[in-house]
């Protein structure tokens, strides 16, 4: 049975408050042992391969956006099957509450929620302010390995139309709104990776013509949890300029900082249709004839022919 | 392909190290070696700007290298800083210190540029990442290079 979602202010304002759980929800669920039967399960996904091994939230298992989620040949997610395989033997059941956390923000968390989501997984919420937000709280971390009943999940063909844009998708939907979640240098062109990361071979610098530019970090707090529904809506609405009803892509670099975003248009604005396209700059800024636009103005449509 | 034979004697026991080890106990190790890098010395703890960035890391991570007498000759000192967030960075960091730190400048020149690759966490941690490790020993060759 699905757990009650979690009441209070900040939330209630979001389109679906019962999409995030606050870290102190998140600690009475635990204290009750909402773990122990397997309604609830608890999963770390963080950017570091490693993080989750110097502790982490008692009970919680490990989910590695890369080596679990990703399909390592054919640059697609896990199929049916081994979805079914991971999610089976990290306890979790068609009808477990699972509550997503980890490092930066939730950055990866929310990637592992969407991923989820493609699977028709459908009680999937993040922990509000992530794995900082508890450790800053002072809150129990162990190293302890979780005891974990391994659960048996069914294979269901992921259903990708809904949430995940392609590329020929994006090409079909120019002329609708698109959000950029990549830093202002990357959208300028100045450069093709992030700020300190690694160079991920994109073979120009620019964004998808008309697209706004709203790094994904400015959804989020400075304690990491998502901004309120009228902050969120002043980013949004008013300077990317969406209007209720709209459908909306987002992308980054491969696909992860918008899932952040995705997120918050989805659940926490409550907009119908929001694509995440993970194929992201590094498809799109290799891709042969495909149109891009230089600096900092979103630039027009190309023109046919 | 590189083999151990090609590496200095603490770097190559290392690798044996890992290579003994199933995957999942080489995070583990990879997790010790993050947990034994040391923690700057005050003289370069307190002027960063002594430090420098690798960029192609996820994560912050900052090296720097100096020349010290040893008693047969100058031998190269290396120093690393990397947020405790970032265990995997700090681990490779770790590897690095121990398999080359206190060792003379022509034998860490000589360690094969693919030498990341032998410690078998490819799949493990991913490409990508293991690039940042590529990166760390890249940069740290150049700055030998620069010193002598």
């Amino acid at each position: 049975m699905p757990i009650a979602a979690e009441t209070n202010e900040k939330f209630a304002a979001y389109a679906h408050p019962d999409r995030l759980v606050s870290t102190q929800w998140l600690a009475d669920a635990l204290e009750a042992g909402a773990e122990r039967d397997g309604s609830l399960v608890l999963v770390e996904s963080d950017e570091d391969v490693l993080l989750y091994e110097t502790g982490h939230i008692p009970g919680a298992v490990k989910i590695d956006w890369h080596t679990d989620l990703n399909d390592e040949v054919t640059r697609d997610y896990v199929d049916a099957a081994t979805f079914a395989r991971l999610a089976g033997s990290k306890g979790i059941s068609r009808d477990s509450t699972v509550v997503i956390y980890g490092d930066k923000s939730n950055w990866w968390a929310a990637y592992a929620l969407w991923v989820f989501t493609l699977f028709g997984h459908e009680d999937v919420r993040l922990l509000d302010g992530g794995r900082d937000k508890w450790i800053a709280e002072g809150r129990e971390l162990t190293t302890a390995a979780p005891t974990v009943n391994a659960a048996s999940y069914p294979v269901v063909e992921r259903s990708d139309t809904p949430i995940r844009a392609f590329k020929d998708d994006v090409l079909a939907h120019l002329g609708q709104p698109l959000i950029d979640v990549r830093s202002p240098e990357e959208y300028t062109g100045q450069r093709t990776h992030m700020p300190a990361y690694p160079q991920e071979g994109a073979m120009r610098g620019g964004h998808i013509p008309t697209a706004a530019s709203i790094p994904w970090g400015r959804a989020a707090a400075a304690d990491g949890t998502y901004r309120s529904r009228e902050e969120l809506e002043n980013l949004y609405l008013g300077e990317a300029g969406l209007k209720p009803g709209d459908d909306v892509i987002a992308y980054c670099r491969i696909g992860e900082r918008s899932s952040h975003t995705w997120f918050a248009l989805k659940y926490l604005l409550g907009f119908d249709s929001v694509r995440n396209y993970d194929g992201s700059w590094t498809e799109w800024g290799n891709a042969v004839r495909v149109p891009i636009a230089k600096g900092p103005e979103r630039g027009g449509l190309p023109t046919a022919g | 392909m590189t083999t151990t034979a090609a590496l200095p004697p603490a770097l190559a026991e290392i690798v044996d190290d890992f290579q003994a080890l199933e995957e999942p106990d080489r995070l583990l190790l990879l997790l010790e070696f993050s947990r034994g890098l040391p923690a700057l010395p005050e003289r370069l703890s307190d002027h960063p700007e002594l430090l420098e960035q690798v960029v192609e890391c996820q994560t912050p991570l900052f090296l720097t290298v100096e020349t010290e007498k040893g008693d047969d000759g100058d031998v190269i000192r290396l120093f690393f800083k990397a947020p405790q967030e970032a265990p995997t960075t700090r681990g490779f960091a770790g590897v690095l210190h121990e398999g080359l730190d206190g060792l003379p400048a022509a034998t860490i020149l000589a360690v094969p540029d693919d030498m990341p690759d032998l410690l078998g966490l490819t799949r493990a941690i991913t490409p990508l990442r293991m690039r940042g490790m590529s990166a760390m020993l890249g940069r740290i060759k150049r700055k030998v290079a620069a010193a002598g």
